[in-house]
């Protein structure tokens, strides 16, 4: 690959490395468990192409496989995937001097690692175009596609009762998230409100919808909480 | 595939494209209420413990808190990883092993 870069600028390639490095585990282990609860690889190497958000892939295949109804999925993945829309008002102010003709394209690559990434790169230098952005993106984007699916490849191989610790890779990447988040004791109390009002609500709600609901209440309870402390 | 399948994938698509999208193509602009903002400050932490506290505190959509219970057991040392860390990788691999290392000593 030929890079034409001037000196100053932020590379896009070099920032990949440790988004490469995060991907290849995860993406390896999604496509286990995705074979694992009987998707076919296409299935699940579909999910990564199209949708490309892991830990909205990795609950898609839980709920899939328990039977929960397309209209309960779909909402659950658009309320676990909107923190994107803050990620993307936050990439906004910097993508502004980039031809909005890559926009569409480009705002598809927004994912957790690509935007702490890139905007601790923003933040620090603005020599850049869109070619960043590309390199960047582009990079990440082909190693979670190809993780999962060799992780799918070897999946459908493993014997059905090999424990390797793969159930819990699901809650274990909720908790790793999470930390990744909380930060103050609103914060704190938000989680542990919205957790125990879901643990509550699956015993009145079907079929997984207690997520959606009490991750809406949470967060509006949360909401109205900081605008109370403002106005007072 | 079937038709399930792909309506599935095309809807989830959808869903995850459009809040991507919006506000670099120009719905910045436009300024939201605090209101609105707050709320999305908060979403992150609010679905993701929505989803955690029923994956380690149930078993079979009953309340499960014991020393047996390897999902609540596990979770302990990735909390303490993952608050060290404030990464995804380690705290993932520490809480795999833990599971292993854990489900083989209660069997």
């Amino acid at each position: 690959m030929i890079v034409n870069e001037t000196k100053n600028s932020i590379n896009g390639i070099k920032s990949s490395f440790p988004i490469v490095l995060g991907y290849l585990p995860i993406g390896f282990a999604y496509g286990i468990l995705g074979t694992k609860s009987g998707f076919s690889i296409l299935q699940v190497v579909a999910l990564s192409l199209f949708v490309y958000a892991g830990s909205a892939q990795f609950i898609a295949i839980s709920l899939l496989s328990s039977g929960t109804n397309i209209i309960t999925l779909i909402m659950t993945i658009f309320i676990v995937n909107l923190r994107h829309f803050l990620y993307s008002t936050s990439l906004s102010q910097y993508m502004k001097k980039i031809n909005r003709k890559h926009i569409p394209i480009l705002s598809f690559f927004i994912t957790d690692e690509t935007y702490a990434v890139s905007i601790t790169d923003l933040k620090e230098n603005n020599e850049y175009n869109e070619k960043y952005f590309y390199q960047l993106f582009f990079i990440s984007y082909t190693t979670w596609v190809i993780s999962s699916f060799i992780g799918a490849m070897f999946g459908s191989f493993l014997n059905g009762s090999v424990n390797i610790g793969l159930d819990f890779a699901l809650p274990a990447m909720y908790i790793a998230l999470l930390l990744m988040q909380i930060s103050g004791y609103r914060k704190v109390f938000i989680s542990i409100f919205s957790g125990l009002l879901s643990i509550s609500l699956m015993y009145i709600l079907p079929g997984n919808i207690n997520v959606i609901v009490s991750a809406v209440i949470g967060a509006g309870i949360g909401g109205l909480i900081d605008i109370w402390t403002k106005i007072s | 595939m079937d038709k399930n399948f792909v309506i599935s994938v095309l809807g989830m698509f959808l869903v995850t494209y459009v809040p991507r999208f919006l506000p670099v193509f120009g719905l910045s602009r436009v300024e939201m209420p605090s209101f609105i903002k707050s709320f999305l400050e908060y979403i992150p932490v609010s679905v993701l413990s929505a989803l955690l506290f029923p994956a380690i505190f149930l078993k079979g959509n009953h309340l499960f808190i014991s020393y047996k219970n390897i999902f609540l057991i596990a979770s302990i040392p990735t909390l303490l990883v993952a608050y060290k860390s404030r990464k995804l990788f380690s705290p993932v691999i520490v809480g795999i092993i833990s599971y292993i290392l854990i489900s083989l000593a209660i069997n």
